[in-house]
């Protein structure tokens, strides 16, 4: 992401996403439809509680011996005429498609939705490199028009209205074109069909990609995956390692429990499954087959802390329940992946330091927690990292100051008395109608839209004494 | 007959500094059922807001302090979800590296409920001889809700009050927005989800707004009193007790 955006501070950002009247009605329509989508799918699915914990399993099990599963998939995907490649970090990944581009003379790149190649700054690198990136998937093709970034992870435009996506195809594709999805998606449709023909690369990731039998899978509901994948001549599949389970009956676990997470559908509009190039005799499908293995930060989390964020299956659904996420959007988070799941991504691709603001940018109010389709205890991990942020000495001094003051506070109930009435003093010139308003200093951050109430002129403690 | 049940109240921070009144309503309430009720006066707080801050060592000594506390008690009995939540769920793992005081804690653990739990489970009650004119709505408390499991205790427990009209809350399990220091450390946001919290609340036409947890009551009860509105943010046991005046 841009680092002229990381510039401004956290709150600032999320501040200026408050004001944005644009943001906030998009916002709103859209995570509340989500919700109900996924609890109305889930209501009609009395396995799904107990799929989810199986897909939880498989994943676990999975990371546990997650090299062994790696080479089994790479094998797999060699013997049926792939190429496969090993990148350690985002860098090694680009220079591996953009080695690609050259020695094929590739100059335009037609994409399906992929955070992976979000997440290593692909479409840069690309034009960067003279070859033209097309993304595909409407939501994607509408930001890549506007030249942003996706603010969700399986709705990207999630941030716009159907207006402003009329006057930027109306601007970007010259015409006048009403705030009529059926049209605008038409459009979208027309101008894209060109781009696939004329494509010589086809670029997705990977929602998962099964080791016994080589397959990379895709869920999409529009259908641009498959032209994706069938119509240009080379196809390159970006995942991340843990993108890899063992089997097809895993499969199957996944599928059931991933579009009602996502969007509330059954399953997606189409489920594609990808076995290498096209071999002699089939009539459809790419010369060459290319997967790329990224670990990026991944590997030396398996042992460790952010373990349980390598289970995620990028569905989004903690995304629309989080209430600070359905407040700011996700461009305000500044990385790739936002929302609360993204602020452990983050952590794990950029490092600790990254997320020092975003690390609180949570009510832990567990509303993730009970969405996710693989249970990933995301709350526990923040304090987990809040904690990392203290022992790392990232959390700035002053802040671990007052914190240890408080817990001397706390650790004495005479000192805790005495505070009370300390407040009981200075809090004399704030009290209005009985509530105290316009305080100074820290206190003033929670003042300036909510009242708090005095400390009272008798603690229970002290009450007690006539209660016993 | 059987010997009276006896519980020791864990008042929390919040609850004693700032709302006094439903540890009274609570004592009273507890008494009026027979409980006998006993409140270890050394205590201060849970030690939730250094957990939740990731101060996990200061959190520990808390911890231990407080175990050590309520050894003594048969039960305890707590306002406030956040804080049952942080003693059942966390102290075990906090103190986990002294075995006697894990012991100690999983012990306190087993022992410790959230006011309407302790009713329920407890007590066995269905309904308090209590009175109440209207129509109030309930706030879930996301630790009393997602991380206790609990959302019909305190809901059986309102409409067992003669007088009450109970309407449910749009969106009641969405969180308020208070989150311990989230809401100083991200006031606009905090205060964000605080309003679209309150525009349910108000669209309800309830007069009173009854949570599990004085964090949330302070955060809804300081909105609702800053727009100047005519709803009330209260405690269960102040409905309980028969302590709301109209």
């Amino acid at each position: 992401m841009s680092e002229e955006l990381l510039r401004t501070p956290f709150p600032e950002r999320a501040g200026a996403a408050l004001q944005d009247a644009f943001l906030q009605e998009a916002l709103t329509i859209a995570t509340t439809k989500f919700i109900d989508l996924r609890k109305e799918a889930f209501a009609g699915f009395p396995a799904g509680e107990a799929l989810r914990d199986r897909a939880r399993a498989i994943k676990e099990a999975t990371l546990q011996h997650l090299d062994v599963h790696l080479e089994r998939l790479a094998d797999n995907v060699e013997r049926l005429g792939g190429t496969v490649h090993w990148a350690a970090t985002g860098e090694e990944a680009r220079e591996i498609v953009l080695r690609l581009c050259r020695d094929r003379g590739v100059r335009m790149a037609v994409k399906s939705k992929s955070m992976a190649t979000e997440e290593i700054d692909l479409n840069e690198a690309l034009e960067h490199a003279g070859v033209t990136p097309v993304e595909t998937d409407l939501g994607e093709y509408i930001i890549q028009l506007a030249h942003e970034k996706p603010s969700h992870i399986i709705a990207p435009a999630i941030h716009k209205t159907k207006g402003q996506v009329a006057e930027l195809f109306s601007r970007e594709l010259r015409g006048q074109f009403p705030a009529d999805p059926e049209v605008l998606t038409g459009v979208a449709r027309k101008a894209l069909r060109e781009k696939f023909l004329q494509a010589d690369m086809g670029i997705t990731g990977a929602n998962f990609a099964v080791a016994d039998t080589g397959t990379v899978v895709l869920v999409t509901n529009e259908g641009n995956g498959r032209m994706v994948t069938s119509l240009p001549r080379i196809h390159v599949a970006l995942m991340g390692i843990e993108k890899v389970i063992p089997s097809m009956s895993d499969l199957v676990v996944f599928l059931a429990i991933l579009a009602r997470s996502a969007t509330g559908q059954k399953l997606s509009s189409y489920t594609t499954l990808v076995r290498g190039p096209r071999r002699a005799g089939e009539l459809e499908g790419p010369e060459e087959f290319h997967l790329i293995l990224l670990d990026n930060g991944r590997a030396r989390q398996i042992a460790s802390t952010l373990r349980e964020a390598l289970y995620c299956l990028r569905c989004g659904a903690c995304l629309n329940v989080c209430p600070v996420y359905r407040q700011i959007g996700g461009h305000a988070y500044g990385y790739t992946y936002p929302g609360p799941i993204g602020i452990l991504l983050t952590a794990m691709l950029k490092g600790n330091r990254s997320v020092r603001e975003l690390a609180h940018a949570s009510s832990l109010c567990g509303a993730c927690k009970d969405v996710c389709p693989v249970r990933i205890d995301i709350p526990r991990m923040l304090i987990e990292l809040r904690e990392h942020l203290d022992r790392e000495k990232i959390a700035p001094w002053t802040e671990r100051v007052v914190f240890r003051a408080f817990r001397r506070l706390l650790l004495s109930p005479t000192a805790f008395r005495l505070s009370a009435r300390a407040g009981r003093l200075l809090q004399r010139p704030f009290v209005r109608q009985g509530r105290l308003r316009g305080l100074p200093l820290l206190f003033g951050r929670w003042t300036r839209t909510r009242d708090l109430p005095p400390v009272a002129a008798r603690t229970f403690r002290e009450r007690w004494k006539e209660l016993r | 007959m059987a010997a009276p049940v006896r519980a020791a109240l864990m008042i929390t921070c919040l609850g004693d500094m700032f709302f006094p009144e439903v540890g009274v309503a609570m004592v009273r309430l507890l008494r009026g059922l027979g409980v006998e009720v006993d409140f270890p006066e050394g205590q201060t707080c849970c030690g939730m807001p250094l957990f939740n801050s990731g101060y996990h060592h200061d959190a520990a000594l808390i911890a231990a302090r407080t175990v050590k506390l309520f050894e003594r008690a048969e039960h305890v009995v707590v306002p406030s979800g956040s804080c049952a939540w942080m003693v059942k769920t966390e102290y075990p793992g906090l103190l986990k590296h002294d075995p006697a005081l894990r012991a100690a804690a999983e012990s306190l653990a087993r022992r410790t409920r959230e006011l309407s739990q302790f009713l329920v489970e407890v007590l066995g009650v269905s309904r308090v001889d209590s009175k109440f004119e209207g129509k109030v709505t309930y706030h879930d408390s996301c630790h009393l809700l997602r991380g206790l499991g609990e959302s019909t205790a305190p809901r059986a427990l309102l409409r067992g009050v003669p007088g009450v009209e109970l309407v449910e809350l749009p969106g009641a399990d969405q969180c308020c927005g208070f989150g311990g220091s989230f809401s100083v450390r991200l006031p606009e946001v905090s205060s964000a989800i605080l309003d679209k919290k309150l525009a349910n609340v108000e669209a309800t036409g309830a007069r009173c707004l009854v949570a599990c947890d004085a964090g949330c009551l302070m955060q809804m009860g300081g909105g609702l009193t800053r727009r100047g509105s005519a709803v009330k943010a209260v405690h269960l046991a102040q409905v309980l007790a028969g302590e709301v005046s109209r």
